[in-house]
């Protein structure tokens, strides 16, 4: 077995146009901005019989120029790709190794595209943002992730070897190299860590963390935001005072501190974590009640049985989540509680909800503020509607643009504070492969292995982005009407 | 505008106590004190010394008196202990006597003592604080001029090519943790992977004598993270101008575009970036700790760090203080320099 290159046989040819490619992208790019200063703007004229003319000058022309070289850069990119899923293993090198290993993330990716513009003008917002590239590209990125995280999470498809598990000879070995057991997958395809890991399989399975953590928590935060921060806006007066001053307190504390200060072993010793979980969790719940029982409250029969299943379940939900083994709450029987999650896990989701809800307190009240004096919100009140039906049913419905673009900001948010956690060593166990603990590991020998530490980096760094991304998208297509 | 200002100071001392209040209570909660008993004592102690330990120390009062003790509102503590030691929080290291100061708490200046650091807390943070200081206005030289330039050049001529590339990169910046860009930085420009060796890796030696291959990487880092959200506000701020009414008159007039950007739209389109660039400082601590200890720069972030994994309860006090502090003041800062330089709202 040799140990793979890049690109292998195939990088022989294409290495040297991709490189070619990529130089004349750089300098049309350069030129066009530079150009942009000094030459005539391109003005649409028309030809004689109505049609457009081609447009002229020196920008047309770069403009043209750059438009061909960026489709032949795009098409090779694919082509290393596919030739990577259709060639033999090995001979397409690492790149293609890794490219046949996503293919079914990629293949869920081409599916959901397809079914998504296909019926795009029947799918509201989500259909809309098909229209902006922006999106679709923030969209593609996030998607990625998702698929991998479910693929690897629940499947196992992605990953070539064992996260946790050591192979002895491969200690910071380089990308591409062979794996000595028999019955393995031959390659480490991105080299090995300085515990003998295999990086790649680390980077794949640390999405499955931060896919499952991030929105959740996110989630968690929006609850808590939106449930506080409605009446605040809307009764105003002395509620809104102290919530405010509350949420400033929060927001005045520089998040590392706090980090260290909630997540070291003394203070989860304490319980202080657990009876926050409980404090913060305990949001969804009045969250849901209210919402159902001010839509049916003029149904009493209805009301009684939707509300009392909504609670019977959400409650159990609760009561397991927070009810942990070797916690300071712990009151539930194991044949009650229904599941236990890691506690190191518990603690990072609490501070992580902590930090983020009151920034959405914040957005929400100056959301609700703004709405509680429209017309229809007077409509309902002459109506004789309940100041909770008002809230959550008029007010809710119509800040939902400006909540859904910052929800998918807060995820990216999310995910960043997750990985500063990881960075510190604070809270997941040092083992975990999720992407901030897997830097902060490659770091300590960065200057002397290089390869550990980038592919996590560039991972958090991409689905970072694509949330950057689908939020502007989503920003400028919910502007549009 | 007085009145403004003093109800802004009157809720910022309020924040402040409140805030030191919380961290005092977690950082003195037991778990805390018994970790620092066996620390400063015996790591075998027997829960009853450590009981003895800790009331001979004043640390079994009730909270707010040792939270006032700490500020030096209340009396420090003078305790005949249960060896027979009297010992006194004025006077630590002598032991009490005649003419020592009642109060001695963070107002009257005295801070504490670093049981890992091994000085008195005002010096460590005096000195740490000095070492940030000089990374962060590197940081500023480059990240204001830089972030305002790059917003004002995208903002000016909205949807061309300058403004789509120049709105990438500040996507791209904004996307990118400081770990995440830190690590990539030293991976290229640090190690030969790459061939670009240029810059070292660790800022160690800057603190003493810093220069551009020593300093720049640390620098860059925190910058770039900064950098994009600021040209993002500015690019937006500008747009707006630039489509205002008053614009579109000097555009009729015949004023040339280079005059309109500079004379006519620039001052109206800083306003919104002030503000902006104010309430960065609370997010520039956090690039600041993770930058130094991924540099190993011993500043302020890097004592935090000290502090808070070694609880070092009193120098982690300290440290909590200047940061809360810091980010009230800019708070403050930005409040009243909105109101400064909006005349609309200074005249009315």
């Amino acid at each position: 077995m040799e140990p793979l290159t890049w690109t292998g046989t195939l990088g022989s040819y294409l290495n040297p146009v991709l490189t070619l490619c990529v130089v004349v992208l750089v300098i049309c790019v350069v030129a066009q901005i530079i150009a942009g200063f000094i030459a005539d703007a391109v003005t649409l004229r028309s030809n004689a019989d109505g049609t457009l003319m081609a447009r002229g000058g020196l920008l047309g022309g770069l403009d043209r120029a750059l438009t061909i070289v960026f489709a032949v850069t795009l098409a090779l990119i694919v082509a290393y790709l596919i030739a990577g899923t259709v060639m033999p293993y090995g001979s397409a090198g690492i790149v293609g190794a890794v490219a046949k290993r996503f293919l079914p993330v990629i293949l869920a990716l081409i599916v959901l595209y397809a079914l998504s513009i296909r019926f795009k003008r029947s799918l509201g917002l989500y259909g809309k943002l098909f229209d902006s590239t922006v999106g679709m590209i923030g969209f593609g990125l996030v998607m990625f992730w998702v698929f991998t995280a479910i693929f690897s999470g629940a499947f196992d498809l992605i990953a070539t070897h064992d996260p946790l598990r050591p192979i002895s000879g491969l200690k910071n070995k380089l990308p591409g190299v062979v794996v000595p057991e028999e019955g393995l997958f031959p390659h480490y395809l991105l080299g090995g860590d300085n515990l003998a890991r295999d990086v790649f399989s680390r980077m794949v399975n640390g999405s499955v963390i931060v896919i499952a953590i991030a929105p959740l928590a996110t989630v968690f935060a929006f609850m808590v935001g939106i449930t506080l921060g409605l009446p605040a806006g809307y009764f105003g007066g002395k509620l809104d005072i102290a919530l405010t001053f509350l949420a400033n307190l929060i927001l005045a504390f520089p998040v590392i501190l706090l980090f260290y200060l909630l997540v070291t072993p003394e203070i989860v010793a304490t319980g202080i974590p657990s009876y926050m979980a409980a404090a913060l969790f305990v949001f969804p719940l009045i969250f849901a009640t209210v919402l159902l029982n001010s839509r049916y409250y003029t149904q009493p029969a209805k009301r009684t049985v939707i509300v009392a299943s909504t609670l019977a379940v959400l409650g159990w939900l609760y009561l397991s989540l927070i009810s942990q083994d070797g916690t300071a709450l712990h009151f539930m029987p194991s044949w009650v509680d229904g599941f236990d999650i890691n506690p190191g896990i518990l603690v990072v989701f609490v501070s992580v909800v902590f930090v983020n809800a009151p920034t959405v307190f914040r957005i929400v009240r100056g959301l609700a503020m703004d709405i509680k004096t429209r017309d229809y919100v007077a409509a309902a009140q002459t109506r004789g509607e309940g100041p909770w039906y008002i809230m959550l049913w008029e007010i809710l419905p119509n800040a939902r643009g400006p909540l859904i673009v910052d929800f998918c900001l807060r995820i990216g948010y999310t995910t960043i504070l997750l990985g500063t956690l990881g960075f510190f060593g604070l809270g997941l166990p040092p083992e975990s492969p999720d992407w901030g603990s897997t830097i902060n590991e490659g770091r300590k020998l960065l200057l002397i292995y290089v390869h550990p530490p980038l592919p996590p980096a560039i991972a958090l760094l991409t689905l970072v982005l694509g949330l950057n991304l689908l939020a502007d998208g989503l920003r400028e297509e919910s502007l549009r009407d | 505008m007085l009145k403004f200002i003093l109800r802004s100071l009157a809720g910022m001392v309020l924040t402040a106590l409140c805030l030191t209040f919380l961290v005092f209570w977690l950082t003195n909660l037991s778990p805390n004190l018994e970790k620092l008993a066996k620390t400063q004592g015996n790591a075998r102690m027997s829960d009853e010394a450590v009981a003895s330990w800790l009331v001979n120390r004043g640390y079994n009062q009730a909270l707010p008196v040792k939270y006032g003790q700490w500020l030096g509102a209340l009396p420090g503590y003078v305790i005949t202990g249960t060896d027979g030691t009297a010992r006194a929080r004025c006077a630590a290291s002598t032991g009490p006597a005649e003419g020592d100061a009642r109060f001695c708490g963070i107002l009257q200046g005295e801070w504490g003592f670093s049981t890992v650091l091994r000085d008195d807390v005002s010096t460590i943070i005096a000195t740490r604080l000095g070492l940030t200081a000089k990374l962060m206005a590197c940081v500023m030289a480059i990240m204001i001029p830089g972030a305002l330039i790059m917003g004002v050049l995208a903002g000016m001529r909205e949807g061309s090519r300058l403004d789509r590339s120049l709105s990438t990169v500040s996507i791209i910046t904004t996307a990118t943790p400081e770990y995440v860009s830190g690590v990539v930085l030293i991976a290229v420009f640090a190690t030969g992977t790459f061939g670009m060796n240029w810059f070292k890796g660790t800022a160690t030696a800057a603190m003493d004598d810093a220069n551009f291959t020593n300093f720049f990487l640390p620098v860059i880092t925190i910058a770039l993270y900064g950098m994009g959200y600021i040209a993002r506000m500015t690019r937006a701020s500008m747009t707006e101008v630039m489509t205002a009414q008053y614009i579109r008159t000097a555009r009729l007039k015949g004023v040339s575009f280079g005059n309109i950007v500079l004379k006519h739209a620039l001052r109206n389109a800083l306003i919104a970036p002030f503000t902006v660039i104010m309430l960065q400082f609370p997010w520039l601590l956090n690039g600041v700790v993770i930058v130094e200890t991924l540099f190993n720069y011993k500043g302020f972030g890097w004592t935090l760090v000290q502090a808070a994994s070694n609880n070092d309860i009193e120098l982690l006090l300290g440290v909590s203080i200047v940061s809360v502090l810091v980010v009230l003041i800019t708070q403050l800062l930005s409040d009243i320099g909105y109101v400064f330089l909006n005349p609309r709202i200074r005249i009315s």
